[in-house]
């Protein structure tokens, strides 16, 4: 494992001086990851923050080949790019050694983009598709998306007198990907850098489709200080919102278990798109919420449980 | 020399897979739909016997086969798909995404009937609403001609003063599935015809990366849909090179269009692919009886040829541009609207009317066009047409 110091040698992909948000979580998910490819890297984006934000025509933030072809295409597209550097490697018109990563957001991911996400996963591109989980649709202005946790504050889901916000609880898109039986499925966050970097190095190094759900915090959505970012980030994982795991040719791992799992509140009240919650009448609301939160948590423990007793017999 | 060539017999399917086959691309998407299932199969076929090395990608839907070949192409490789109908109304967004990064992707798109209601016959109701993706569009009367484009395409999309996704369009089942004698060109001839590809950029150049598909807003956008527009009307000249150079590896003449006996003919249908066939024996059959009738096929409808076609029919009286897809404009057919505008400026012009026909695979038979003909006779005589748009072979 590389220090932070070693790590912060590794020259960047992404230049300095792009145009996201102060404190917005995408850009450090993208300079953790693609510091771990380390060599010739292809670029696929999904249309959205990242996009609009690092390529405004004539100036791009790209130091590496990069491509952002329509919204809801980023893994078809790549699949595409990862077939053309098969048929030529084959045909002797290249000879680098290339790794393909994808960053979309979890409305490209989750929602418009999830048939051509499964579609690349089944067909088992040599690439690392990575969704940049904020939680909703924030490019557009903050509308829900399957990944928005229940009881959030968006624009179409909005707080209102007979409204406590997002109704649904989140799809687990995580689980999902790692349903499609690829060699590397794994869920991180910034703030566990170390976890991420490791995660990362093994998805680049899967030698097929990995899938890395990256949690990435948007002060303008959530409502939180562009400071607070990480610390938010290391709040969904105390709380065990946000999980950080791996699974391995379908063996499942917990990476990191917290010593004293947080309420979940914790998360929750540090932003303001869940503000409403804690208003006298939301008890229960708050109450689901951290079952859900518990239920999910054990399941994944016995998933765990399951591929360790499998390893034990094998 | 093309009379020493040997005439095999092959579906127009089969015909367009074997030019892909001789023209090995890097990349294919393959997608089933019906009527061009059978190029992707015959082309799968090609790849599991190793008749061909390319990198087959077999998608989930059309969308992803219309973005893994941008992808592919953009990387800097040969890359294609083939499609028909509901399957180019799925692309439809990213069909403007390949002419906008002036991709060169050559794609057959088979004919078919757009839903609703749902219908696997031939009509050009997919490739119409394509007009204005910003891509080429070829059409071919034949397996013949489906198959002599396919390889053009190829050459005319690459070329640097181009650089533009061209569609090859032939008609579902009548052309797609019928069996016809044709004549191929030798595997090598084809290979040294549309050569090695090379793009000019790619993702792979590492030393100078490229940003592929960036915001463009509006302080340039314009300027690169001018260019596109460029690219397009220079695509003009270089598909009659092109045709040229193909006429020396295959003795087969092709053009904007193909005009059969109408130098004097007074009395013109204008029809698009297979119906042209139909066309051309009622032509013989009315000329043998001493009538002064022609056609016009036209093979190219972006870029549109307008002043070649005008010059083409400026000697007619009464022309009858049928479409084979309805705009619903209430107006006539998306051909017929072309043609007609086209003559705004000519100072002399024909009378002018539209047939829409053949919707959802309406046999269109000889008996129909004498009809047409019959009905434009009589338009010439009295001196205007009876009605601007008919739908032609319809119950009512």
């Amino acid at each position: 494992m590389a220090s932070l110091k070693e790590l912060s040698a590794i020259p960047e992909v992404l230049a300095p001086g792009h145009r996201l948000c102060a404190g917005c979580g995408a850009p450090i998910v993208v300079r953790q990851i693609t510091r771990a490819a380390q060599g010739p890297l292809v670029v696929t984006n999904a249309t959205g923050c990242l996009e609009v934000s690092t390529t405004v025509y004539p100036y791009t933030s790209w130091n590496t080949p990069w491509i952002h072809n329509a919204f809801e295409n980023a893994a078809a597209t790549a699949s595409g790019v990862e077939a053309a550097y098969q048929a030529l490697k084959r045909r002797g018109k290249l000879d680098k050694d290339v790794k393909f990563v994808v960053f979309g957001g979890d409305g490209g991911t989750y929602d418009i983009g999830f048939q051509s996400l499964s579609g690349a996963m089944e067909r088992n591109h040599n690439l690392v598709y990575v969704c940049y989980d904020n939680g909703a649709y924030m490019n557009t202005g903050i509308q829900r998306s399957s990944a928005t946790p229940k009881g959030a504050d968006t624009t179409t889901s909005p707080v209102g007198k007979l409204s406590y916000g997002k109704r649904e609880n989140r799809k687990d898109l995580t689980l999902i990907m790692a349903a499609h039986n690829i060699p590397y499925a794994a869920q991180v966050s910034p703030a566990h850098w170390n976890d991420l970097y490791q995660k990362a190095e093994k998805a680049f190094a899967a030698g097929g489709a990995a899938f890395i759900n990256a949690l990435a915090p948007c002060p303008r959505g959530w409502r939180h200080d562009s400071k607070d970012t990480i610390a938010i980030c290391r709040l969904a994982v105390d709380t065990c919102f946000w999980p950080l795991y791996e699974v391995v040719e379908g063996k499942t791992r917990v990476t990191y278990k917290p010593r004293e799992k947080k309420p979940v509140t914790e998360f929750l009240k540090a932003q303001g798109r869940f503000r409403h919650l804690f208003q006298p009448g939301n008890e229960a609301i708050l109450e689901e919420i951290q079952k859900e939160v518990d239920r999910r948590w054990e399941e994944l423990l016995a998933l765990e449980e399951i591929s360790n007793r499998q390893g034990e017999t094998a | 020399m093309a009379s020493e060539k040997k005439q095999v017999a092959m579906t127009g399917n089969e015909a367009v897979a074997n030019a892909i086959r001789q023209i090995n691309p890097d990349v294919m998407a393959a997608y089933p739909i019906t009527p061009q299932t059978d190029i992707v199969q015959f082309y799968s076929t090609f790849a599991a016997n190793g008749l061909v090395d390319t990198q087959m990608v077999t998608v989930e839907s059309e969308h992803s086969a219309m973005s893994a070949t941008v992808g592919a192409s953009a990387a800097g490789s040969r890359a294609m798909t083939a499609t028909s109908s509901q399957g180019l109304a799925l692309m439809h967004e990213i069909l403007h995404i390949a002419s906008g990064f002036r991709l060169p992707i050559a794609m057959p798109v088979v004919n078919r009937a757009v839903s609703a209601p749902i219908n696997i016959h031939c009509d050009h109701s997919d490739t119409m609403a394509a007009l204005t993706t910003g891509w080429i569009q070829l059409y071919g009367e034949s397996a013949q001609e489906a198959y002599d484009n396919m390889i053009q395409a190829v050459k005319i999309a690459e070329d640097p003063r181009v650089r533009l996704p061209v569609m090859v369009c032939y008609d579902g089942f009548i052309t797609s599935h019928a069996v016809e004698n044709l004549v191929l060109v030798p595997d090598d001839a084809v290979k040294a015809f549309v050569g090695e590809y090379k793009s000019e950029y790619g993702l792979f150049d590492f030393e100078k990366p490229i940003t592929f598909g960036p915001l463009v807003l509006p302080d340039y956008f314009s300027e690169l849909k001018a260019q596109q527009s460029d690219a397009m009307l220079a695509a003009k000249e270089v598909i009659l090179e092109v045709a040229e150079e193909y006429e020396k590896i295959s003795g087969r003449k092709y053009g904007y269009f193909e005009a059969y006996k109408l130098d004097d003919a007074e009395r013109v249908i204008v029809v698009l692919s297979s119906a042209a066939g139909t066309t051309k024996a009622v032509v013989d059959e009315l000329r043998a009886a001493g009538e002064k009738v022609g056609l016009l096929k036209p093979r190219v409808l972006r870029p549109f040829p307008a002043e070649e076609l005008v010059k083409a029919l400026s000697g007619a009286k009464v022309v009858a541009v049928m479409d084979r897809a309805e705009t619903f404009s209430t107006q006539g057919g998306q051909l017929f609207a072309e043609i007609r505008s086209a003559f705004y400026e000519a100072s002399k012009k024909p009378l002018i009317k539209n047939y829409i026909f053949g919707l959802g695979g309406r046999d269109t038979t000889t008996s129909d066009i004498r009809k047409v003909y019959e009905e434009l006779k009589k338009d010439q005589e009295r001196g205007s047409v009876d009605r601007k748009v008919t739908h032609l072979d319809v119950r009512v």
